[in-house]
């Protein structure tokens, strides 16, 4: 039994250790080298990269990649959990509701930024409009700014708020609210007092999955932000493309790994258990 | 209360799919503005008329077939043998491959790669873009399926056991003959995913491994062009169908 166990794993375990593990571990040596001459890495080892993210430029972008993702995290709570609420209430057609949730969240994310470039752009959808309707004389900037960015990470990672808080709201007891609303509970009350604190399992469950790609995003900050608005995941690009500063990028890289590791760690210890 | 929830839900639901059916919705423009000028199928053509987005779209099938494939058997046997019997450094190692930053992934994986071709001697090319695909893809393969196991009853598989089959035959033909829809619902996901990626796809590719959404993304970047809403339109439409397809396929 034992066995077949271990042959199902192996595959998985070479997969992960050989496309996971090898990459993270060659990354982490990188941090402690030198950029080479033509790019790549050289010797002597050093500290440098680590303590050039420690850089009031590069804390900077940090702290900007951390306000973008803070404000779409929240965002996405506030909007997510009313939706959520809802698709939990519909009855025998929540099943449909969850799906159109996440129909165009599977679907591609390159695809919904752009809808969003043919909508706020100059001559976009709505300042074509908004032009032919006499309310504006110049189209408005909407494109290539922090909010245009906001938006795309909000609409691109709404449905991984909207998943995990369905799921706990969806266990909740009905019995529950009734017991409160029959105590003398109105609505909001019973929402604020016996709902919102029994759903906080499935709130932190969406706000790590919201915040972590909103912080590491590179997609939606490159196309909506036009290159204006520098955060991480675009500081970490140009450094192995444009800048060929490799050492660097893999520091950066690691930094936004511990990140994520920190915020996963609370998660798991929070929960007793992953993601999965 | 349930009035002002059900408006919040038809507001969110309008702002989630309206701005993808506004661009299906002039990818059928006659002009090249966002003025609707009358219904026509000149951006269609236009595309199916580009050798580089032929080539392109080509190479992001083969890539997503070929990922998807090896995802798909790699998950399935690694979901089932958590499902006998789980393992913690294996979810979370799972979980962290989920939620690492596509583009950590990616450079790590070029990394990896360029280390590697010292000794090798090989190019970056399709089969670099294949196996970062199917390091990407497991994870999800691992979570449908292990849902699906979850509500297997595993006192199938033991009774096949006591009446005399061997372990790999329980499996064989009981347990995985009532993964079918597990399985194959993994594996549509797993091949939309890995036809829209973008992030790491770029890093990975080689000069002739050029993918669909990569081109899509230079065209894009350059500014307005009717041609990506008609290639847009057809992949929204083309992968929704899939994920839907994935999603009844879920339900037991």
């Amino acid at each position: 039994m034992n066995r077949l166990r271990t042959l199902c794993l192996a595959p998985a375990a070479l997969l992960l250790l050989a496309l996971f593990a090898a990459p993270m571990a060659i990354l982490a040596v990188y941090t402690l080298l030198t950029r080479g001459v033509y790019g790549g890495v050289a010797q002597p080892f050093t500290f440098e990269n680590w303590l050039r993210l420690f850089d009031p430029l590069y804390l900077g972008i940090l702290a900007r990649s951390f306000s973008v993702a803070a404000a779409a995290t929240a965002l996405c709570l506030v909007l997510g959990f009313p939706l959520a609420l809802f698709i939990s209430r519909a009855g025998p057609r929540k099943h449909l509701y969850l799906a159109l949730v996440m129909l165009p969240f599977w679907t591609s994310l390159l695809v919904r930024t752009y809808a969003w470039m043919f909508l706020l752009r100059d001559t976009g959808l709505i300042n074509t409009s908004l032009l032919a309707l006499g309310l504006i004389r110049q189209p408005l900037p909407l494109l290539y700014n922090w909010w245009a960015v906001l938006l795309g990470l909000v609409y691109g990672y709404l449905p991984f708020m909207v998943l995990p808080l369905y799921s706990t709201l969806e266990r909740l007891d009905p019995a529950l609210s009734e017991a409160a609303a029959d105590l003398g509970a109105r609505p909001f009350e019973t929402l604020r007092r016996v709902v919102i604190p029994l759903a906080a399992p499935g709130m932190r469950a969406g706000v790590l999955l919201v915040f972590i790609p909103c912080l590491g995003a590179y997609l939606t900050p490159d196309l909506l932000g036009g290159g204006k608005t520098i955060l991480i995941g675009t500081l970490v690009q140009n450094q192995f493309t444009n800048a060929r500063d490799w050492p660097f990028g893999a520091a950066l890289s690691m930094g936004l790994m511990a990140i994520v590791l920190v915020l996963l760690w609370l998660q798991v210890r929070r929960q007793g258990q992953s993601l999965l | 209360m349930n009035r002002l929830l059900s408006f919040s839900a038809v507001l969110l639901y309008a702002f989630l799919h309206l701005p993808l059916l506004v661009l299906a919705a002039f990818s059928f423009n006659q002009g090249r503005l966002t003025v609707w000028q009358g219904f026509s199928l000149r951006w269609y053509e236009a595309a199916f008329h580009d050798g580089q987005l032929i080539e392109a779209a080509l190479n992001s099938l083969v890539i997503a077939f070929a990922a998807t494939a090896l995802a798909t058997a790699i998950g399935t046997l690694c979901a089932y043998g958590l499902w006998k019997h789980g393992s913690r450094t294996f979810t979370l190692s799972l979980s962290l491959s989920l939620v690492t930053p596509e583009i950590v992934m990616g450079i790590s994986l070029l990394a990896l790669f360029q280390w590697a071709f010292r000794f090798l001697g090989a190019h970056l090319g399709l089969h670099t873009v294949i196996l970062a695909h199917v390091s990407f893809c497991v994870a999800f393969v691992v979570i449908v399926v292990l849902a699906r196991l979850r509500t297997f009853d595993a006192a199938l598989e033991e009774a096949a056991l006591d009446l005399g089959a061997t372990h790999f035959a329980a499996f064989y033909r009981v347990t995985l003959p009532n993964l079918v829809p597990g399985i194959l619902s993994a594996a549509l996901l797993a091949f939309t995913i890995s036809f829209d990626d973008y992030v790491i796809t770029s890093l990975v590719a080689g000069v002739d491994s050029e993918t669909l959404p990569m081109v899509l993304y230079a065209i894009a970047r350059r500014g307005a062009n009717p041609v990506v809403n008609a290639i847009s339109t057809i992949i929204v439409f083309g992968l929704g169908a899939l994920i839907l397809v994935s999603e009844r396929l879920r339900k037991p």
